[in-house]
């Protein structure tokens, strides 16, 4: 997994509660049995004005100017900032398959569904939850201030603005603990490989129905 | 000290605990489709890794399905590709059980586990598929889990997952006539919302929950992940452990009355301690049908539209405007005036036998009007269309007008060829009605198998009350 330590990138505002994963990454994408190469069709449905299918040149089609992502002063944007659940519905990991490919590292909002808080981790995209009044304000500077800025620094655990202002956030650390080293779970799981086993052969003798 | 259901079945399968809490949760059952598998298997092999227990693998290809037409397997190439790649990575490493595309007990994964007796009370079951909180209604810890975690189960046969807030949502009374286990979860969610079980383990219980059926409490259960909870499920009772007699994968004999003696432990204790508590009072709940892009913009079926001023939150005024824009739908109008275009009766949702016994009382006798393009009933699994033909339900469908298909998730998410075309209209008995989910611009609003019978009949959304008392 990619290393986060600390981050620095311009800010793009979706402004919009509820976004689910059929939204992020539309189902016709699924089919795919490989993990990358979805971020050109992130945001499918909203981005481009015709209908996208797998296999198209994304570059040819015809992006939808007003969607947010698609305004020159946000090209190159790699935080994004979110209202509330986002990330609802569909368990996809396609979903922060294609942000990461996009180009995001990490994504500020006041909630998220939790599978697809949980995915991101796995794949070293940092999801912050932070307070309404602290969206509200990001929301307003990152609308206001062209070229706007910030810093997440996983090890402190802030938030930086540009004006110093510093927002702390929480992080399990465990999680916090992985995405600093880049850790691969399993591999951190499977150093638990003999008790994982000696649980296995009690729960074996306990409810052997469970092993048919 | 009394424990929740919640605590009693986490605490069953703690193998480890991290110092900052975060557990190694042991996973009995591991469910596999073929969307959100590929990858996982690839990186298994990449790793050099072995499946740790193949035996706790029940495998099946749901989601890119045709629902027609099987003569012609499946034409779509990505979408063949993505089944051929789930029959090859189950051939090279095995499972308890699969049931490949064709296969007479085919189904959509949450229909097949409990129909097989493979979703057993006390377990974790996972799959890469938030609506894995059916199986919850088995008293089981069932998550939804994203392609790594695919993997991590694969490999170590374990979750890392911390530990939820323990909600009740207790629903008291008897529902009135004509309304069922969906218009009880809708009618929750239009009260919780759908980040309002975010953070919590959901145990759904009072007399309501207990006068449902099994199938009743996995429609229940499985629109837990649309209440925003990842798990939802429901106490042990006599009507589960009916249910699980004699199913293939059902203990037998000794480990029977060894199993089910378990099994009535699995309740939550009296005076056990819950972080939060929500009450519905059943005989309030009216048929009810969503008018939005979110499974909480719900309305009974004597409602309106709203209109987006009713709202004072800026976000929530924002997105209802959108929603209806989306919808195309105006504000205050009666719901049982929305004329609509194409009906789809199934789904993980609402596919199970008793849905279609339901359904096809409503339809018969009667006929799908005019204005419908499309009326399909798709079986949630090949044993359930085999038992429904054996009770002459299909003739009952076929004759009112509806299409009679083969099992998959099908118009669910429209990854197969049962998609609605921008613009169209769908009543749905699936569980969700996101922008584009049915087909790109396809407009979906969610309700009840009588529900949407009714609407099928009437041309609009209808009070099935109406036609049946
Ligand atoms: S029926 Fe729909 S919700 Fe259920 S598993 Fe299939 S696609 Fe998902």
């Amino acid at each position: 997994m990619e290393k986060f330590t600390t981050h620095e990138g311009l800010v793009v505002p979706l402004d919009r509660a509820n976004v689910d994963t059929d939204a992020i990454i539309p189902k016709q994408f699924l089919k795919s049995i490989k993990r990358s190469g979805f971020g050109p069709n992130a945001f499918d449905e909203w981005r481009y004005l015709d209908h996208g299918e797998p296999g198209m040149d994304n570059a040819n089609r015809i992006k939808n100017p007003d969607f947010i992502l698609n305004q020159q002063r946000y090209q190159g944007a790699s935080i994004l900032l979110v209202r509330s659940n986002f990330g609802c519905g569909s368990s996809r990991e396609h979903a922060p398959w294609a942000l990461q490919d996009f180009g995001f590292r990490a994504i500020l909002g006041e909630s998220f569904a939790d599978i697809f808080f949980n995915n991101c981790f796995k794949n070293g995209l940092l999801p912050i939850l932070l307070p309404k009044a602290e969206i509200d304000a990001l929301f307003l500077l990152t609308q206001s201030t062209p070229g706007f800025r910030i810093t997440v620094d996983l090890a402190a655990q802030v938030v930086r603005r540009p004006d110093g202002h510093e927002i702390p956030f929480v992080v399990d650390a465990f999680r916090k603990e992985c995405l600093l080293n880049g850790w691969d779970d399993i591999g951190l799981t499977l150093r638990h490989a003999e008790k994982i086993r000696a649980f296995e052969v009690q729960r074996r003798i306990e409810q052997p129905w469970l092993f048919a | 000290m009394s424990k929740t259901l919640y605590d009693k079945l986490w605490e069953n399968h703690v193998v480890h605990t991290e110092a900052d809490g975060t557990a190694l949760l042991y996973i009995d059952r591991h469910l596999v489709h073929e969307v959100t598998s590929p990858q996982a298997f690839e990186g298994l092999k990449l790793a050099g890794r072995k499946p740790w227990r193949v035996s706790s693998i029940v495998a099946t290809a749901d989601h890119n399905t045709p629902t027609d037409h099987w003569e012609k397997g499946i034409q779509d190439p990505v979408s063949r590709q993505q089944v051929e790649t789930l029959d090859a990575n189950i051939h090279e490493v095995g499972a308890l059980a699969y049931f490949p595309f064709k296969d007479k007990r085919q189904g959509i994964v949450h229909v097949i586990g409990p129909e097989q007796g493979a979703t057993l009370p006390g377990m974790t079951v996972v799959c890469g598929d938030s609506h894995t909180s059916t199986h919850g209604a088995f008293a089981c810890l069932a998550h939804g889990i994203g392609t790594s975690e695919v993997e991590h189960v694969l490999a170590t046969q374990c979750l890392l997952q911390k530990k939820s807030k323990a909600m009740l949502i207790k629903i008291e009374g008897k529902v009135g006539a004509g309304v069922t286990a969906k218009d009880i979860v809708l009618a929750l969610i239009g009260k919780i919302g759908t980040a309002g079980g975010t953070g919590y383990a959901i145990e759904f219980g009072g007399s309501a929950i207990r006068a449902l059926s099994m199938e009743g409490r996995m429609t229940v259960c499985n629109m837990a992940i649309e209440a925003g909870a990842r798990v939802g499920f429901v106490a042990v009772d006599e009507t589960a452990i009916e249910y699980l007699k004699g199913r293939t994968f059902s203990p037998k004999a000794a480990d029977w009355e060894k199993a089910t003696a378990y099994w009535r432990t699995l309740i939550s204790d009296a005076d056990a301690p819950f972080d939060a508590v929500v009450e519905l009072d059943a005989s309030e709940i009216a048929p009810q049908v969503t008018w939005g892009t979110s499974p909480e913009m719900v309305a009974s079926i004597e409602g309106r539209v709203p209109a987006p001023e009713d709202f004072s939150d800026p976000v929530k005024r924002e997105g209802v405007a959108r929603a209806l824009e989306y919808m195309g739908l105006v504000p205050h109008t009666p719901i049982n005036q929305i004329m609509i275009d194409k009906v789809f009766i199934g789904s993980c949702t609402n596919s199970r036998i008793e849905d279609l016994r339901v359904a096809a009382a409503v339809a018969k006798g009667r006929h799908v009007a005019a204005n419908i393009k499309l009326a399909l009933v798709v079986p949630g699994s090949g044993l359930v269309k085999h038992q429904a033909e054996a009770e002459g339900l299909d003739k009952i469908f076929l004759a009112a007008g509806f299409e009679w298909r083969q099992p998959g998730c099908s118009m669910c998410l429209a990854m197969n060829d049962d998609r609605l075309l921008p613009g169209e209209r769908c009543a749905s008995t699936s569980n969700r009605n996101f922008e584009g989910r049915q087909g790109n611009g396809g407009r979906t609003h969610l309700l009840s198998p009588a529900m949407a019978v009714a609407a099928a009949i009437a041309g609009h959304f209808s009070d099935v009350r109406e036609l049946t008392s």
